[in-house]
């Protein structure tokens, strides 16, 4: 009676999660360049180094299963044939040194059958000499920042935001946020700024963090490399495809670890070279004047958007930031004081809390942001308007 | 449990001098059967607690989308599941296991340490409520993973000095527990009884024993390098100071590694009691047995950085930790295979102590395998904390430890309460406990070779089915452990009388005392030949 309920009960749990299954499968896509819905295995390779981890992955499992068999084999026979209930007595044996020694020897064998087509990998794996393009790539809470240091693009640098807008994500906030994200097949893997790479060359990227360990990782080229503040590390890949291609931040950071995507985005050699040349022009025409006097409007409304883009993870929309971990900025004293006490918290960032450096932020950025702050909801200080200049002034 | 003492066997009062009741005979417990006691109740409540912080979790994981939770509170769920998991819940279980059985099993009176032992108890409650407490602080408890890795651990609020200071005192109370454990096994037992005679499970507390005082000390060494760093200026991890981040998980996994072995050789040495006693065979290879267990031990000591290749080692130092972690297979495999050959050809019976113990060693070597796939460094870049990491570890800890703490538990029951348990409750408890566990954790290891990052609040929407499937199972799983508790409470007030021997085919000095152990057992130590 006992067994009959338990099958009962183990086809009621699997139609449960199978009907779950159909539902949801049904609504949403592949991601292009991330995950396929309900991938089994590693994300299909588009560099050698991935390549050979699918392969060495399907080497373990034909392994470890042809194991498996023998082992349970063994027993499951064992535990159908030696029972009490059909009448086996049992054996008198309990040690056997030739057998012990022969299952002892055999695994070691096994072991360093696999260890071997492992060594080349990892030396390969490490190998990040002789790269055509060398890349910065520095973790902040939460985003990621790009330099080109070396190679075509060289100078060229910017930063990398999720930009998965939050009334896809919030349920809470947004009642229609489930919809909104059915819609999206690349929900949470997307960003503004993508890394932008030529195709079949060698590019190297140097990891770093500004604030705490973050975790570079790209499925599609088999590669994560750890972000630790304070040193430098290096990992490689040659994509042979081009194509967009996804990962996320794999080290745990703080609140929005899971909003810290990265995307890479391979172009052939000629799109690569125009995007390099639009990209200089971009940032010639940003390039900002510092000591130019801006007008408090213009500054609001620009603050408004860098606001939005680095600060109100934490300190949220409405400025009145989470109790208890990040402190409000609608009332507060800092924000309404003199404008020096605020250029020194966002230019060198409060040590031992979440508050970082925010330095790599152009003057003007950063004055429009304190000036927005100084003016936006509930705020209104006395002295309300920063200027880039007195940034510029503060950062020597 | 033993509270029943004091009711049934009338040979509880067999002696000359009383024993306190009511609550001072728990708070000013000195017995080791009553220590032992509550230290099950403890680490019950643990996994209690423990679990209600995962069940929440995956709660909000059951679809994409933030709904119930906020991801700062998400991550302190994560934390605080893996702490009270660890130190408040597994930990203690054998430690609790230990106190019972080890006088029992080697002819002792009681533990060497009596009232050592009893602080080395109570400090735990106090350790657990500092954990608990620390949700309440501003800030909430602390969010940095249980690994607590700086400078992540440095940014947290008051919530990580609570877990800090508790922390410090479960590893206070496992370094004394340690020392009570070494003293009674090397002092204490029957004449006769050489160390080559010793139960398998007294074999691998010994060595375990070992294990915790090496590493414990480490731990404690890193976590308050970590409160210096917060509040007295230090920088051991801060580069900007002269410090480094890394030099903390080299630390902590120098602790961690060995700390996985001593979650997992406890449950290797019950697995050994009961196979034997089911299989009515002695256990295969009683020599091999000690000899892998001590290899094990001997090696956990040198693979801690297979933790920590993603943070970019050099090519010698991850194929150093490749292969002293591959080796790890060998001695393991020993273990696998002396238990089938115990079983082979012996006359078997299949009662719940024998199911866990047979479903622990079809779960644990499905963890032992994925183990594998990680220790191969230029594949574990690609799994390094991924969902497959968290697959892995369940299935070696839940499944490993837990699993054989239920065979365990089922197993020496009867001696403990004097009644059979309810064997309908127990097959009940077993199936639905397999059949969730796999339904849980087995589609994690799908999500972690599609690139999942563990720890997530929010997924993409490709992760959706499996997420849903393990969100599903966990509640399952964690709804069967009240069939679990049932079985227990059932046990302790009453059911069928317990003979002295309990299971036909058992063996060991602790089947020679009555049934329930009377309070004070061997004050004349038996003599074993």
């Amino acid at each position: 009676m006992g067994r009959m309920n338990m099958k009962r009960m183990a086809d009621a749990l699997a139609v449960a999660s199978l009907g779950g299954w159909a539902t949801i499968a049904a609504a949403v896509s592949d991601m292009p360049g991330g995950p396929k819905v309900n991938q089994l295995n590693l994300t299909a390779p588009v560099t050698r180094i991935a390549e050979d981890q699918h392969w060495i992955h399907w080497f373990l499992i034909w392994v470890c299963l042809a194991i498996f068999f023998a082992v349970f084999g063994v027993m499951f026979y064992s535990v159908w044939k030696h029972r009490k209930s059909r009448g086996h007595a049992p054996a008198e044996f309990h040690e056997s040194t030739t057998v012990e020694i022969a299952w002892t020897v055999v695994p070691f064998l096994i072991v360093v059958g696999m260890a071997l087509p492992a060594t080349r990998m990892v030396v390969e794996q490490k190998d990040t000499s002789n790269a055509d393009v060398t890349v910065k790539a520095t973790g902040y809470q939460w985003k990621w920042g790009y330099d080109y240091v070396k190679g075509d693009g060289e100078g060229i640098s910017f930063l990398s935001t999720l930009s998965t807008p939050r009334d896809q994500i919030e349920d809470r906030n947004y009642p229609d946020a489930k919809a909104r994200r059915e819609q999206n097949p690349t929900y949470l893997m997307e960003v503004d700024n993508a890394l932008v790479v030529p195709v079949n060359r060698k590019i190297r990227v140097v990891v770093t963090a500004n604030d705490v360990i973050h975790s570079w990782m790209v499925p599609s080229f088999g590669v994560k490399q750890d972000a630790i503040p304070g040193f430098v590390r290096d990992t490689w890949f040659r994509a042979e495809k081009v194509g967009v291609f996804r990962g996320q931040c794999a080290e745990l950071c703080g609140k929005d670890h899971a909003f810290m995507p990265i995307v890479v985005d391979v172009r052939s050699e000629a799109d690569y070279r125009k995007w390099v040349d639009e990209k200089r022009k971009e940032m010639l025409a940003k390039a900002e004047d510092p000591t130019k006097e801006w007008q408090l409007a213009d500054l609001q409304a620009r603050g408004e958007k860098v606001y939005a883009a680095n600060c109100v993870a934490c300190h949220q929309a409405n400025g009145k930031g989470v109790s208890g971990a990040f402190p409000a900025l609608d009332g507060s004293k800092l924000v309404l004081g003199k404008q020096d006490g605020q250029i020194d918290i966002v230019l060198k960032g409060k040590p031992g809390t979440a508050m970082a450096s925010f330095k790599q932020l152009s003057d003007v950025e950063l004055a429009a942001v304190l000036t927005y702050t100084r003016n936006a909801w509930g705020n209104k200080a006395e002295d309300n308007i920063v200027q880039p200049a007195e940034v510029l002034a503060a950062r020597k | 449990m033993s509270a029943v003492l004091d009711h049934h066997g009338d040979h509880a009062h067999d002696h000359a001098h009383d024993h306190p009741s009511g609550w001072r005979r728990w708070l000013f417990a000195t017995n080791h059967k009553d220590i032992g006691t509550m230290y099950l109740w403890f680490s019950f409540t643990m996994l209690i607690v423990g679990g209600i912080n995962a069940l929440l979790l995956r709660t909000e994981l059951f679809q994409p989308g933030l709904q119930i939770l906020q991801p700062e509170f998400f991550n302190q769920l994560t934390t605080m599941h893996g702490l009270i998991m660890v130190f408040g819940a597994i930990m203690p279980a054998f430690v609790g296991f230990a106190n019972w059985q080890i006088p029992l099993m080697i002819g002792a009176s009681d533990m060497a340490f009596a009232r050592m032992n009893n602080f080395s108890f109570w400090l735990l409650p106090v350790a657990a409520a500092l954990l608990v407490v620390s949700y309440l602080v501003p800030g909430g408890a602390t969010a940095a993973g249980w690994t607590l890795y700086a400078p992540l651990s440095v940014q947290m609020g008051p919530g990580m000095d609570l877990a800090i200071f508790a922390v410090h005192i479960m590893g206070a109370s496992s370094i004394m527990g340690s020392i009570n454990i070494i003293t009674t096994i090397l002092n204490m037992r029957a004449p006769g009884m050489t160390m080559m005679k010793m139960p398998m499970f007294v074999w691998t507390w010994l060595i375990t024993a070992y294990l915790l005082i090496a590493v414990m000390p480490v731990l404690a060494g890193a976590i308050t390098m970590v409160l210096t760093d917060r509040h007295f200026g230090t920088s051991f991890f801060n580069a900007a100071g002269g410090g480094d981040p890394v030099m903390y998980q080299h630390i902590f996994w120098f602790f961690g590694h060995p700390e996985v072995y001593i979650m997992i050789l406890p449950a290797f040495g019950i697995a050994s009691e009961v196979i034997p006693t089911f299989a009515r065979k002695r256990l295969f290879g009683y020599s091999s047995m000690v000899y892998a267990t001590a290899s094990i031990a001997i090696l956990s000591f040198i693979v801690w950085a297979h933790h920590m290749f993603t943070t970019g080692m050099p090519v010698t130092g991850q194929l150093f930790f490749m292969y002293a972690t591959m080796l790890i297979a060998v001695p393991t495999g020993v273990k696998i295979f002396n238990w089938t050959a115990t079983m082979w050809r012996g006359s078997m019976t299949f009662e719940t102590p024998m199911l866990f113990a047979i479903g622990f060693i079809f779960v644990f070597t499905i963890g032992g395998f994925t183990g594998i796939v990680l220790a191969v460094a230029p594949l574990d870049i690609q799994l390094h904390d991924t969902y497959y990491v968290v697959a892995h570890f369940h299935y070696v800890l839940v499944a490993g430890s837990l699993f054989a703490l239920f065979a365990g538990t089922y197993y020496w029951i009867p001696k403990w309460t004097g009644h059979m348990y309810d064997e309908r409750l127990g097959k009940w408890h077993f199936w639905m406990s397999m059949i969730t566990f796999n339904i849980t954790f087995f589609p994690m290891h799908f999500l972690g070779l599609a690139g999942m990052p563990r720890r997530y609040a929010d997924y993409p929407m490709q992760f959706a089915d499996f997420n849903a499937v393990v969100t599903i199972g966990a509640f399952g799983f964690g709804l069967s452990q009240l069939i679990f508790l049932w079985a227990v409470v059932k046990c302790i007030r009453g059911g069928a009388k317990a003979t002295d021997k309990v299971w036909e085919s058992a063996h060991g000095l602790e089947w020679t005392v009555p049934s329930p152990a009377p309070f004070h057992t061997f004050e004349t130590p038996p003599v074993v030949k």
